[in-house]
């Protein structure tokens, strides 16, 4: 098949779609683009919307929604990394706020500076405390 | 009969006890296959997300992202740990909290400024408790590891270091082998070396739309969130695994020592209906 395309949809959590495409549109930050084969190598975010695929030999056009992420376009190669979480930067920062109170709050009671040799000790004695059970496992059989 | 209510107790309370480490065996080994499935769904996310910013590093040349550039001299180290949430997974969060302590300690000793980021409740607990300077944490992340969840935590360690505050991130969980293996690992996160990404093929620059800066900021910030992703999908596969495994132990135990207190218990049974024997027949000796 000369005139298609490969086309991944991946997110972090799962690989969506694979395959082999005519043609394909994506909600590009600055409106959406429409790609066919051989199209210039490019890079651009994606808004949340509807992917549509084309799919090489199917008359339906497969349609996928993405909350967002970024579309990149190699010679021969189409790459969707999409989001799996609603992105934004006023969202990010909000959660970014909430991990540094939480941090905060797990702070409030603790000593004052770090206390290796406490935490070696510590480390020493699970250890030694780990290293028994398997000595005792293997006399036992 | 002296004792042998107690060792009957005793034998009641090792077989509950094997009851739930069983239990518990089961559950794991089962959430454990589907830990595994997800961090292998993770991947092809990663090594696509990883080719991309492979090319951005070798091919853009106008705008290099602060995540790109290595700094001359490196005074504060940024540290991510992964650790569980849950304990009972044998030396699983030991190992890997050792492997941060002792990179801390040699930081300390070059004269860095550390600050942590903890993902999971034993690492802040361990943290907290030798007073590392932690700026971030993410706690009940339950069994499926939510980028949602994540980006809060990362953020704060990625605004660090845009705002110079620390020169280095690195990040430590513990790696996936086999079920039977895991080993701890620390990973360089920032900066990002050319090396690390890889070459890449060809050297064509790509059209940036609508302009370079944004789109590579939020391709970096996905890359490194991508890296914690699967630091943490990784650091639960083993984490469920361990503890299969650590909870098979404990139930093979708990079997061994049942097995140990019937043998007492029987002798004590024997020992008893011996000298009552002897007793009786005694008694009617001196009768007769």
């Amino acid at each position: 098949m000369a005139n298609t395309v490969h086309i991944d949809v991946v997110s972090a959590e799962a690989s969506i779609f694979s395959g082999e495409a005519e043609f394909v549109v994506a909600p590009a930050a600055a409106g959406e683009v429409g790609i066919y084969p051989h199209h210039a190598p490019m890079i651009t975010t994606v808004k949340a919307g509807s992917l549509r695929i084309k799919v090489a030999n199917e008359a339906e056009e497969q349609h996928i929604y993405i909350s967002g992420g970024i579309l990149e376009v190699q010679p021969g190669l189409v790459t969707v990394l999409a989001d799996t979480a609603v992105r934004g930067a006023d969202l990010d920062e909000a959660k970014a706020i909430q991990a540094k109170e939480a941090a905060e709050e797990a702070m409030k009671n603790r000593t004052s500076d770090i206390d290796y040799a406490k935490a070696q000790a510590e480390f020493a004695e699970a250890i030694a405390q780990i290293q028994m059970i398997q000595k005792l496992r293997k006399n036992i059989h | 009969m002296a004792g042998s209510k107690e060792i009957r107790t005793k034998i009641k309370s090792v077989e509950n006890t094997r009851k739930i480490t069983k239990a518990m065996e089961m559950v794991a080994a089962s959430k454990m296959r589907k830990a595994q499935d997800r961090m292998r769904a993770s991947r092809p996310y990663a090594e696509k997300i990883r080719n991309v910013a492979a090319h951005l590093s070798h091919a853009q040349a106008e705008y290099k992202h602060p995540f790109l550039i290595k700094r001359d001299v490196a005074k504060n180290v940024g540290l991510i740990v992964v650790s569980s949430d849950k304990g009972l997974c044998g030396g699983l969060n030991t190992n890997m909290l050792r492997l941060s302590v002792n990179q801390m300690k040699t930081w300390e000793t070059e004269g860095k400024g550390i600050q942590v980021s903890a993902i999971g409740n034993k690492g802040l607990g361990f943290m907290n408790r030798i007073g590392a300077n932690v700026r971030s944490n993410i706690i009940g992340l339950g069994d499926v590891p939510h980028l949602e969840k994540l980006i809060g935590t990362v953020k704060v360690m990625l605004d660090a270091y845009t705002a110079g505050e620390i020169d280095q991130l690195f990040i430590c969980h513990t790696k996936f082998i086999n079920t039977m293996k895991q080993e701890p690992a620390m990973v360089q996160l920032l900066p990002l070396s050319g090396e690390t990404l890889g070459s890449s093929s060809g050297h064509w620059d790509y059209i940036y739309e609508p302009e370079a800066k944004p789109v590579i900021d939020s391709l970096m910030m996905r890359y490194i969130e991508s890296l914690v992703y699967n630091a943490v999908a990784e650091n639960m596969a083993s984490e469920q695994s361990s503890r299969m495994v650590a909870m098979k132990s404990a139930s093979d135990n708990a079997k061994e020592v049942i097995g140990d207190l019937k043998l007492i218990y029987n002798k004590a049974r024997q020992a008893a209906i011996t000298k009552e024997i002897s007793e009786i027949v005694g008694g009617a000796a001196a009768v007769a």
